[in-house]
């Protein structure tokens, strides 16, 4: 059936016609959107003091400013271009697509330098470490410096403990050091991690990117610290925390960009 | 294949010292004597195998102007061990996800708020 002159005059070209004042109101108003998730949320986020009661929520709400706001920028900038160059679709898109793409070949490049680390470090590791003589997927690097650490990735992850860790701790605090990789490990902390350091290594001039990294890693080890408490009493990980933290190693975690989350993760222990 | 890593690995380890323990470069065949002396004994063609990914890892290198080759490690042990505790230990501010660690170094304040935890006053 053919179509009525009359539809396709109201359609020029059978496209669908958004009236120019929508366009400029929805780039305005996803502006507002991408410039209230990208300063005033993350910053509030990162000055209450209910995230380290509730590990968990926090994070689940920092992936949804993390995803949101990047996806309203990205949102922002295809309508600015349509506001700007309505009759020219590939020019209005430029500036969106230059953007999206320059996020996603950030996360690209972070994934190949963290895996190809990763494998280095198991080669080292097979080098340097034995088989732990009872627990699976543990590996005893025989150092005095007292560490444990864990290698999340997928199938082949794996939790190294040092000669000088075993040395130090008793019985229960083994167990707390365990419980707590063992959490890193089955929940994929390394995934979200992961998100966040490539999001902060493409906006290095963006403090709220680095804020947001340092949030999200110190909340990831409040929650790998919740399955600790799950199964030793507070006092057994405070016990284990200032062995391995307390004993003149260097390597301090210094606070980045103004995040304060790191020692919530002690005082959280005592309240 | 999958199931052979381990062994691989543990295979490779073992190599890796005899390596690392010879004051001087070691052809496959001494090699091959020093496991059998320390009672794992290896067949030859997995010995090469294991040489040939340890080469290529860049733990050991051959002295091919000699036959037979002649393998000596790279760096020493230690060398090792301490490139491995750099990372592990995160001395560089922007290091990348690779490990998570169970605590870095807590701060003077930190430790007297675990401190006091401890003490039963908190």
């Amino acid at each position: 059936m053919p179509v009525p002159p009359i539809a396709a005059a109201a359609v020029p070209g059978g496209a669908l016609v958004i009236p120019h004042g929508a366009i400029v109101w929805g780039a305005a108003m996803l502006w507002l959107v991408a410039l209230m998730l990208a300063w005033p949320v993350p910053v509030w986020l990162s000055r209450a003091a209910w995230p380290m009661r509730a590990p968990v929520i926090a994070l689940l709400v920092w992936q949804a400013v993390g995803l949101a706001g990047g996806l309203s920028m990205i949102g922002a900038l295809a309508l600015t271009g349509f506001a700007i160059a309505p009759g020219r679709p590939w020019l209005a898109v430029i500036p969106a697509a230059v953007f999206t793409i320059y996020l996603l070949s950030h996360l690209a490049v972070t994934i190949v330098q963290v895996t190809a680390q990763r494998r280095r470090h198991l080669q080292l590791l097979d080098m340097l470490s034995s088989p732990h003589p009872t627990r699976a997927r543990t590996r005893v690097l025989d150092d005095a410096v007292p560490v444990a650490y864990c290698l999340p990735r997928g199938a082949g992850s794996v939790t190294v403990l040092s000669q000088g860790l075993l040395d130090r701790l008793d019985a229960d605090e083994l167990v707390a050091v365990i419980a707590h990789e063992r959490a890193h490990v089955e929940q994929r902390h390394d995934l979200l991690l992961l998100a966040f350091r490539a999001w902060r290594s493409a906006l290095p001039w963006f403090p709220v990117a680095a804020l947001a990294d340092a949030e999200v890693a110190a909340l990831v080890e409040m929650l790998a610290d919740d399955h600790a408490r799950r199964e030793v009493r507070d006092e057994v990980l405070a016990r284990a925390i200032l062995q391995v933290g307390a004993s003149g190693v260097p390597g301090a975690e210094v606070d980045a960009a103004g995040s304060s989350r790191g020692s919530d993760r002690f005082k959280r222990l005592v309240t | 294949m999958r199931k052979n890593m381990p062994a691989l690995g543990e295979l490779e380890r073992v190599v890796m010292d005899a390596v690392w323990d010879s004051p001087e470069a070691l052809s496959a065949y001494d090699v091959q004597q020093q496991l059998e002396a320390a009672g794992r004994p290896l067949a030859a063609t997995t010995l090469l195998t294991v040489l040939s990914r340890l080469e290529k890892k860049g733990f050991v290198a051959s002295d091919r102007t000699v036959r037979p080759y002649r393998y000596s490690p790279v760096a020493s042990r230690a060398d090792h061990v301490a490139e491995l505790m750099h990372e592990v230990l995160g001395e560089s501010r922007d290091r990348m996800a690779v490990l998570e660690r169970f605590v870095g170094s807590v701060s003077e304040e930190d430790a007297a708020v675990l401190r006091k935890l401890l003490r039963g006053d908190g």
